[in-house]
């Protein structure tokens, strides 16, 4: 084990990975020479040199069009978008071509590659800069989706995508890039899409938090124990698409509750879907309304004492479950 | 292989057997498209059909030019595009019936043509959306370290998207082997060319962004062959992209949901009289029989359309596959 932040273990995961396959290579914004807007590529050009780590113009439909034709042609491509925000520039690339190629042409083609993007709030950047846009993400069929929140599944969630054969959305935290965490010392560290990790075991409620949020939940929930004397369970999902909904539906049929934490809009989030899904799966379990703590319904405000609150902190978390008991 | 067009001096006997067989794709694509709209008349075709009655020589000359190891990438009306690569008509009718013998097995239809096996990356239907795609697959054969050259078609309209700038500019950039062939029928939909672009000389809208021009008569398929080669052969060897424009003219409708209110019929019927590629190009060679091409043409479509009707359309438990590698569904 190594204690390492997120970013040097996403970027373990990129170096292995290119080392381990000569077709990955990766494409972005300031990745190469300034060395990536959060450094997480740090080192990567030095090393594999500007065929494989190479900077973009600001084009950033473009650029993931570029991955896309070169994943349709035996290359397995990362691309890097600065924030999730300007992924929204590409968002035709995204998604009426990296996800609907395979499907399109009938399998034909695969394009396996990796779109990676940081979000969230908490910088005070204000409204074009400080979303979490996962829940668009989650919504369109034919690519894969992970949010992780540790630095041991930021780099083996990593490596699963870039050896998945399917195109994957890659959602790294913003905040969470300088947060140490114990990784494995492992080349081949794989998480596997599709396998929820249960963060804190509970008894009377279940916390589901998605991506940071998987972190806010548990400072909540170690809240909840020692003041409120809760038992909560936090569940962090991980990957968003595949889901793994059965460890959330089993926690909730044991704790006959469930709040949603997500950082995102809360019209059409990733709570409202979860909790659809856990209604159909465990309503006659359910002993009080599903709850969602979600970020405020509005751009991002930039003045400090406003954004604080228009994205969930443990107070809120630690409510919620409160008003359920 | 080169071979030369008829009215150059060199190689007028392997010249003239290419010049007959440009002659009969381009009679094969023509016939084909006259019937792909009658059976959508018939309710046999739907969604979108459009069709490049008119622009038969931009795709032949162009596809002639390059080799089999090149990639082709296209528009929504890239029939032709399939048919002069080589795929079998059958396939290219299944798709349009929705059939699951069609070349995307019925998921992509008249606008989403595909043929892996022939280079043909596919017809798009998003405006402009193919350019990016251009630019990777050019990526990756550099990446692999080949000769392969990407040629990548779409229309003057197209040329208004931002993915032109940001395409040609990256491409220009990471010298990259692409010729953007811009296939410029005067009309994006009702749009005339003038109306839609402040330079309508297509061809020099490469120039800032570092990708200089070339123009053909995209009614003349020796023309056009001649411009692709050169532009294909230069672009393999110094590995730096080029603009071709091919000035040619849509005959039909934009899409069979056309009532052409936006142009004259006498224009038309002028370029259909004056312009027409095949009957130009029929013109000026000596010993062919374009009513025996017809019937030919006309019997091979008879077999793509019986074969399309005799296939089955895809099975409904079919309907998740390839959504992902796996094959069936991955919920969310
Ligand atoms: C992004 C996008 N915007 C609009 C359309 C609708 N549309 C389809 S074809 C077309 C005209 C395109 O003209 P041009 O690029 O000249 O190609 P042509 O149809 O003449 O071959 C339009 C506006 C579309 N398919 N995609
Ligand atoms: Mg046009």
């Amino acid at each position: 084990m190594a204690e390492l932040r997120y970013r040097e273990a996403l970027n373990q995961a990129l170096r292995e990975e290119m080392e381990r396959d000569e077709r990955v290579f990766i494409i972005g914004e300031d990745i190469g020479v300034f060395q990536g807007a959060f450094k997480v590529t740090q080192g990567l050009l030095e090393e594999f040199g500007g065929k494989r780590v190479r900077d973009t113009p600001i084009s950033e439909n473009t650029i993931v069009g570029v991955g896309v034709g070169a994943a349709m042609t035996g290359l397995r491509p990362i691309v890097e978008l600065m924030t999730v925000n300007f992924s929204l520039l590409a968002m035709d690339q995204i998604v009426n071509h990296m996800a609907a190629i395979p499907y399109m042409f009938n399998g034909q083609v695969q394009v396996p590659m990796v779109v990676r993007m940081p979000q969230g709030a908490g910088h005070q950047l204000g409204p074009t800069h400080s979303h979490c846009l996962e829940a668009i993400y989650l919504h369109v069929p034919g690519m894969l989706v992970a949010v992780p929140s540790t630095p041991a599944d930021a780099k083996g969630l990593l490596k699963a995508a870039i050896r998945d054969d399917n195109p994957v959305v890659f959602i790294e935290h913003e905040s969470l890039y300088g947060a140490k965490g114990e990784v494995p010392d492992d080349d081949d560290l794989i998480v596997d899409f599709g396998q929820a990790a249960v963060r804190r075991e509970g008894e009377d409620v279940t916390i589901v938090g998605i991506s940071r949020m998987a972190v806010t939940a548990q400072k909540a929930a170690e809240e909840l124990a020692s003041e409120h004397d809760i038992s909560a369970e936090v569940i962090d999902p991980r990957t968003l698409r595949p889901l793994d909904l059965d460890t959330i539906v089993e926690s909730v049929r044991k704790t006959n509750r469930a709040v949603i934490v997500e950082e995102g809009w809360p019209h059409g989030g990733v709570g409202a879907n979860l909790a659809a899904l856990i209604q159909e799966h465990a309503f006659d379990y359910l002993d009080a309304p599903i709850k969602r703590v979600t970020g405020a319904d509005l751009p991002m405000p930039y003045s400090k004492p406003l954004e604080q609150i228009a994205f969930p902190h443990e107070p809120q978390i630690v409510e919620a479950v409160k008003a359920l008991l | 292989m080169r071979v030369a067009y008829p009215g150059t001096t060199s190689g007028m006997g392997d010249g003239l057997d290419a010049a007959r067989e440009w002659l009969k794709t381009m009679v094969l694509i023509r016939r084909f498209e006259e019937r792909a709209g009658q059976m959508y008349a018939k309710n046999k075709v739907g969604g979108f059909l459009h069709l490049a009655i008119g622009e038969e020589a931009t795709i032949v000359g162009a596809v002639r030019a390059m080799r089999d190891e090149d990639y082709l990438i296209s528009t929504y009306r890239s029939h032709g595009h399939a048919l002069a690569r080589g795929t079998d008509p059958k396939h290219v009718m299944a798709e349009l019936f929705g059939k699951a013998t069609g070349v995307s097995g019925g998921r992509g239809g008249s606008m989403h043509m595909f043929d892996a096996e022939r280079r043909f990356m596919g017809g798009y239907g998003i405006v402009g959306g193919n350019l990016p795609l251009a630019a990777g697959i050019a990526l990756s054969s550099d990446y692999r370290e080949t000769e392969e050259v990407t040629v990548c078609v779409f229309g003057d309209g197209a040329a208004n998207q931002g993915t032109f700038g940001e395409t040609l500019n990256i491409a220009a950039l990471w010298k990259l082997p692409v010729v953007f062939m811009v296939t410029n029928n005067q009309f994006g939909m009702g749009t005339a060319l003038e109306r839609h672009a402040a330079q309508p000389d297509l061809h020099k809208r490469g120039e800032g962004f570092g990708v200089p021009g070339l123009k053909c008569d995209g009614m003349d398929i020796g023309d056009t062959y001649e411009v692709l080669s050169e532009a294909i052969e230069k672009v393999r060897s110094e590995r730096t992209p080029l603009l071709v424009e091919a000035v040619t003219y849509r005959f039909a409708g934009h899409s069979m949901a056309d009532p052409e209110e936006y142009r004259e019929k006498d224009d038309v019927k002028k370029w259909r009289e004056q312009h027409d590629p095949i009957k130009n190009f029929a013109a000026k060679l000596d010993d062919v029989d374009l009513d025996a091409l017809d019937e030919e043409a006309a019997k091979t479509i008879d077999a793509a359309v019986e074969f399309a009707e005799e296939s089955d359309f895809p099975t409904p438990e079919s309907i998740y596959e390839h959504v992902y590698v796996t094959g069936g569904q991955v919920r969310g």
